[in-house]
């Protein structure tokens, strides 16, 4: 089995499924000729041809609107945003097109499309190349939202997602586009190749949405998180020497909300780890889902490590970064509570 | 002197700031002045195929057929049969008897809300009369004519105005934000001009898979400022998308009047000339017009020539809907000033003209439509009135996602249903 990166792992999702069905198309800004930003369409272009991967014009919002019109008249498009920073232009879109259009039409139209767009910070991106948006479509009835953590889910997610015939937001976390990270920035890098999940099947096949993973198995403590938190979270657990279980949400929507239910009730204990700021956070929605069913085997308050309620800034890239340090000391919080 | 002071400005007269007002308030007597208007038969009819380089005087004319006295004349006279012109004026009198109707069963309670097209029926009947059943129209709440030209059961539109157990929509969804797919209307939303770039997506999907299909679709005039619509022109002109673009100029978004949309020193039909798209002025109350200029756009959709921008000039007559009162902010006489009449008007007189029709049958199709019409209200209100009757509330849950999740599976249980 060939040995993938992140980006290798998606442009082989894409590849796969436009081989497969000649309705899916690959769309936004600079993914044709040149392949992309963060090359995950470099060469489908040259493959498929120029109507199958082509670039658009700089405008988010006809972007989304152009791929909702595809989708209702049959196609599968799949759209990237190039930073999810960049995707509220296209809200209104997204919001109050794409998420109710199934619904508004008694269920004659909707709208099976991907938008794709790398998201997360850790790579000093400022206030516009490294938000976590995923709460704010997490609100939004209709929308599903996908969030991958290793090659392999990357692209079986990503498939899985442009199968879907729901819209679906496929964020892809670019910290570890090329290999995993774990919040220590001053250690050298690992490589995908180095690395569990690099392993991915050359053809079809699929991650289910809706589907946790449980990363790591633990008697003590569980921690929630997705996308580079992941990473971070497993070294977090390690520093804290606490035996904690550790779940790849995978999807935010629909959330697996059987895995960790059944988790933090065995453990009793439950700290949510996101890079997004924590007011208004995906975490807020699952701790108040574990405090309504698991309040009676709940051992000490769940735990929430977040980025902080400020934009994301620059200098203070690793301030503000929730790294594995933050995580160890709450887990060792619970804990003690 | 205070960081609010520019510093060597003293010399210079003051800037002021520009807020467009109409020529007539309430009150005032009524003026168009303002609006660059042709005689009939004055336009050229440039080839469809021509290079948009060619017709960029166009936009700042008025194509119109139908003179003061009711005769087609000029280049652009489609040359339409006395039957299909007489199926035009019974489904534009269709439209004006159902408004009518539901205007009232709104004042009556039986429904929440409604918008009547009042004076704007030519273009939607037009339109839909003269694009092929396959083709997709992205309407705006305002061409409700579209579907009479295409025999919609006018019962389950009813039933949707109703919100009642028939409701299509399931009762999800405010009266008149309909949607009817076998029919070639798309989804309504209560967004102003989404669609109108979906369209163009939606076109552009047509033209990927080498289908023949063209869509069409509608803004109004206060909508041209929303951003969706420079996305859908730049989008349409970038991929050459198989579209017909129309902005419904009535003159007035509720209370503002064009000019504050953008209006005041050009035309609508204008604007196409910077996205590199031909732009047609069209009486839109000139049914003959409104059909000419479709198949004019449409010919050079078909033929892969890309998009066209249609601007309807036309006038609301009535309020913008039921909660509307617009006597407040124009004056009341407005809509019988309006320099092109009514479209149901002019073109009863062009087919009387032509000896193709009479006012005494005029007289019996109007009453004829309206016991349809009182007929299919009735039927719906013996379903049930908004209140009396609803779907099944189990129907809230459904849709959201092709399949539920846990979610709506939980809270529909927790309603009990």
């Amino acid at each position: 089995m060939p040995k993938m990166d992140m980006i290798q792992a998606l442009n082989s999702a894409l590849d796969v499924m436009m081989s497969r069905d000649p309705d899916v198309l690959v769309f936004g800004e600079d993914v044709g000729y040149f392949g992309g930003v963060f090359r995950v369409t470099d060469g489908l272009q040259k493959k498929h041809g120029l109507k199958r991967c082509f670039d658009t014009p700089i405008s988010e919002g006809g972007i989304i609107a152009t791929a909702i019109g595809m989708g209702a008249y049959g196609l599968r498009p799949v759209a990237e945003i190039q930073f999810a920073d960049y995707i509220l232009p296209a809200f209104d879109q997204l919001v109050s097109e794409a998420a109710r259009l199934r619904y508004r039409s008694g269920g004659e139209f909707w709208a099976p499309i991907t938008v794709r767009s790398p998201y997360g910070g850790g790579i000093f991106g400022g206030q516009t190349h490294s938000q976590s948006p995923e709460a704010i479509f997490a609100h939004v009835t209709g929308l599903k939202t996908v969030i991958p953590s290793n090659p392999y889910d990357a692209k079986g997610l990503l498939i899985a997602s442009i199968e879907d015939d729901d819209p679906v937001i496929f964020l892809e976390p670019k910290r570890i586009y090329n290999g995993p990270f774990d919040g220590h920035h001053d250690r050298a890098l690992k490589t995908w190749a180095e690395s569990p999940g690099s392993d991915v099947p050359e053809g079809h096949y699929t991650v289910p949405l809706g589907k946790a993973a449980v990363v790591r198995e633990g008697r003590e403590a569980t921690v929630l998180a997705y996308g580079t938190m992941v990473h971070v979270a497993k070294s977090g657990i390690e520093e804290s020497g606490v035996d904690a279980e550790l779940i790849d949400l995978r999807s935010i929507v629909p959330l697996d909300i059987d895995t960790i239910v059944a988790s933090v009730r065995k453990t009793g204990r439950c700290v949510i780890l996101h890079e997004a700021s924590r007011f208004g956070g995906f975490g807020g929605e699952l701790s108040a889902l574990l405090q309504e069913r698991c309040f009676y085997h709940l051992k000490s308050p769940i735990g929430r490590v977040a980025g902080w309620d400020t934009p994301y800034p620059h200098a203070f890239e690793w301030d503000y970064f929730p790294g594995p340090a933050r995580l160890a000391a709450a887990l060792k919080r619970v804990m003690e509570d | 002197m205070s960081p609010q002071d520019p510093i060597g400005a003293s010399n210079r007269p003051p800037l002021q700031l520009h807020i467009p007002e109409p020529p007539a308030r309430p009150g005032q007597a009524p003026r168009f002045d303002h609006l660059p208007f042709s005689p009939a038969g004055a336009i050229r009819r440039p080839d469809p195929g021509v290079a948009e380089p060619e017709m960029r005087d166009l936009p700042y004319g008025l194509i119109r057929v139908l003179d003061d006295e009711g005769n087609a004349v000029g280049p652009w006279d489609p040359g339409l049969d006395a039957e299909t012109l007489r199926r035009g004026l019974k489904v534009m009198a269709q439209t004006r008897a159902f408004d009518d109707r539901m205007f009232r069963a709104q004042r009556q309670g039986k429904t929440s809300f409604y918008m009547k097209s009042t004076g704007e029926e030519a273009i939607g009947a037009a339109q839909s009369m003269m694009l092929d059943r396959d083709d997709m129209c992205f309407p705006t709440y305002r061409v409700l004519s579209w579907l009479w030209a295409r025999d919609y059961p006018m019962l389950d539109l009813v039933n949707q105005i109703f919100s009642n157990e028939g409701d299509p929509l399931k009762g999800r969804q405010l009266p008149i934000l309909f949607s009817a797919r076998d029919y070639g209307f798309y989804s309504l939303s209560g967004n102003l001009g989404t669609r109108f770039s979906q369209a163009v997506g939606w076109a552009m999907a047509s033209a990927y898979r080498g289908d023949t299909r063209i869509a069409l679709a509608y803004v109004g005039d206060g909508t041209t400022a929303e951003g969706d619509f420079h996305e859908a022109l730049t989008f349409a002109a970038v991929y050459r998308a198989p579209a017909i673009l129309c902005v419904t100029n009535n003159q007035w978004a509720i209370s503002s009047y064009a000019g504050i949309a953008g209006a005041e020193s050009t035309t609508f039909a204008a604007k196409a000339i910077a996205y590199g798209l031909p732009g047609l002025r069209v009486d839109g109350n000139d049914f003959l017009a409104v059909w000419a200029a479709t198949v004019w756009a449409a010919e050079r959709a078909r033929t892969n020539k890309g998009a066209t921008l249609i601007e309807f000039v036309t006038y609301r007559a009535a309020g913008h809907s039921t909660s509307d009162d617009p006597s407040k902010y124009r004056p009341a006489e407005e809509a019988a000033c309006w320099p092109l009449g009514d479209p149901i008007e002019r073109l009863k007189t062009h087919l009387i003209a032509r000896g193709e029709w009479s006012a005494e049958r005029h007289t019996q199709m109007e009453a004829e439509l309206a016991d349809g019409v009182r007929a299919a209200v009735k039927e719906g209100e013996r379903i049930g009135t908004l209140g009396q009757s609803k779907p099944p509330v189990r129907e809230m849950f459904e849709d959201v996602f092709k399949e539920p999740d846990w979610r709506v599976l939980e809270q529909r249980r927790e309603l009990g249903v």
